[in-house]
């Protein structure tokens, strides 16, 4: 019977988090088909051990023999109460996206270059919205060509850098929060000093050559002239 | 006749003794009280996870199994059809009957099934169950999260223009998890494998013997999983990145700290190569060590295996493990980068 209420709270708990959205907050978005699959076969598994808790009650005498000969009264293994935590991490707590802290700790990604040997031009659109990533490589491997001579849109929370100074960053995910590794670009310009880390903020801005060097890895970080800033809330896929 | 006052289990006293058949305060009763107050100190329960520190623990704790969960449930599903529905005289067949022989088979129907390594250690549990030799199940479990499709990819993705990396894992994951096969076939024992008691499928209908083992399976490796992401999300959350900037300069130091740090993070092998794409500053040997055994060795299948093999298997053969997959990247490694 335990054992049912704690399957049915762990599937409930992952099937909240896949249809509310909550799980973009710890894995990749193309993880939730097999969330919702896992708990089903979850909630089906407490189902039917409820069902036949209730049926051996009936038949009492054949659920007697189940515990025959062995040590273990029942068969609940104590430590799959530990699946309680996890429960209680996604429906109480739900903790939020990885923030300045991961992103503090951990050195920036080293932005790949293109595959090929041109980047494609940017998007249309005054300004164009470039992903972080994206912005890094083209700097960094293309000199910027593809990004000078025209206005650009980033998004990101604000971290401290490894001089003080708030940079734009934001996660990069492989597969759940455990591989995230932030990917940071320097701020220079209008710079958002007053912005408290954590802040999710939209840049509009240029390119600039400048570069610094991650201390934590010593790979090269972009940066970015910042014309103007404004605060935004936190996107509902908040990685990269 | 089945109150058992006697010592259950050796397990710390998380749940009070289980409950015999006349339930006075069964631990269902207890996990009611538990929910209710949980419920009730919601408010201060928040609070309490508002440092940056272990909010950040928090998120890595829940996101890493939230990303097991479904590789988990999969493959404790498959495991479920393996011991009710798949007969044992299937395996003396699909198998070559010498032992020797059925490693390296066995090693090589891993990297047909992709699965991450929260998967394949129900189902090689499962095996040894159902009569297929220990060391046939050993070269599975190695083999499986490492080399199939999806990680290998993944290991292209991640290395671009590097293709003896993906060649160099494959091949170095699969000595290993053969080589560990062999290792058993000369030197294991069976009694060193204890297998949890599950309840007896024998006599039951199948369909009830099917969730049967489904319901115990996940039960019991769900809650070693749960230690294994505690512990890896304390590694991710504790171990400050720089230090490891600084043994990345001495040969010898990298290979070995990135081994370590394989062991520690319990990265599911589908994304352990991005994060050794990250660690740049290491030599490519070191971070083919890494690559090689995450998926064989880590806080998370340690715990897991303990689980489902028992202690005295696991403290053999997790350290032999780490010890040959160390030796095999290297070499691999000085060989093809």
């Amino acid at each position: 019977m335990t054992q049912a209420v704690v399957l049915m709270l762990v599937g409930g708990a992952i099937l909240r988090a896949s249809f509310t959205g909550t799980y973009l907050r710890y894995v990749k978005a193309g993880l939730q088909p097999y969330l919702i699959a896992a708990g089903v076969l979850l909630i089906a598994a407490a189902v039917m051990t409820l069902w036949q808790a209730v049926r051996n009650r009936s038949a009492h005498d054949h659920s007697v023999a189940e515990d025959d000969g062995h040590g273990h009264s029942h068969h609940e293994p104590r430590v799959g109460w530990l699946l309680v935590l996890p429960v209680l991490g996604l429906l109480l707590v739900t903790p939020p996206a990885l923030g300045s802290f991961a992103a503090g700790k951990a050195g920036s990604v080293s932005a790949a270059p293109a595959s090929g040997s041109d980047y494609p031009p940017l998007p249309a659109g005054d300004p164009a919205q470039v992903g972080l990533l994206d912005y890094a490589s083209r700097a960094l491997f293309d000199d910027g060509k593809s990004l000078t001579g025209r206005n650009i849109q980033l998004t990101g929370f604000i971290t401290p850098g490894p001089d003080g100074n708030p940079m734009l960053a934001r996660i990069v995910l492989t597969c759940c929060a455990a591989d995230g590794r932030p990917i940071k670009v320097g701020m220079t310009g209008k710079v958002p000093l007053d912005a408290a880390p954590d802040t999710w903020v939209q840049v509009n801005g240029v390119y600039t050559a400048k570069r610094s060097k991650d201390p934590v890895n010593n790979v090269d970080m972009a940066y970015v002239e910042v014309k103007s800033w404004q605060a935004i809330p936190e996107p509902k896929q908040p990685y990269a | 006749m089945t109150q058992t006052e006697v010592p259950a289990a050796p397990a710390p006293p998380v749940a009070p003794p289980a409950p015999a058949r006349d339930r006075r305060i069964g631990s269902l009763e207890v996990l009611a009280v538990l929910l209710i107050l949980l419920i009730v100190l919601r408010g201060w329960l928040s609070g309490l996870m508002s440092g940056a520190r272990l909010q950040t623990w928090t998120t890595v704790f829940v996101s890493v199994l939230v990303q097991a969960v479904p590789f988990l449930v999969f493959g404790v599903v498959l495991s479920a059809i393996i011991a009710v529905f798949v007969p044992r005289s299937f395996w003396e067949k699909a198998l070559p009957r010498h032992p020797a022989l059925a490693v390296p088979a066995a090693g090589l129907a891993g990297v047909v099934l992709p699965g991450c390594e929260c998967g394949s250690v129900p189902i090689a549990g499962s095996l040894i169950r159902r009569g297929v030799t220990p060391a046939a199940a050993i070269a599975f479990l190695l083999a499986a999260p490492a080399i199939n499709p999806i990680v290998l990819t993944a290991t292209a993705v991640a290395f671009p223009g590097k293709p003896a990396m993906v060649i160099g894992r494959g091949a170095a994951s699969l000595v290993v998890a053969v080589g560990m096969g062999w290792l058993w076939l000369r030197l294991g024992k069976e009694s060193w494998i204890r297998l949890p008691h599950r309840p007896d499928l024998e006599g039951k209908a199948k369909f009830e013997a099917f969730w049967s083992a489904i319901r115990h399976d996940v039960m019991h490796a769900g809650g070693y999983l749960v230690m294994g992401a505690a512990a890896a999300a304390t590694i991710n959350v504790v171990v400050p990145a720089t230090w490891l900037a600084q043994l990345a300069a001495n040969p010898a130091l990298s290979v070995l700290a990135l081994a370590v740090l394989a062991v520690l993070l319990s990265i599911c092998s589908e994304a352990d190569a991005f994060v050794a794409a990250s660690l740049s500053q290491f030599s490519l040997t070191s971070r083919l060590v890494f690559l090689v055994v995450g998926p064989m060795v880590d806080l998370k299948l340690i715990a897991m295996q303990t689980g489902v093999f028992g202690r005295r298997f696991m403290w053999r053969f997790a350290p032999t493990t780490l010890v040959a997959a160390i030796l095999v990247g290297t070499a691999t490694g000085l060989v093809l980068l």
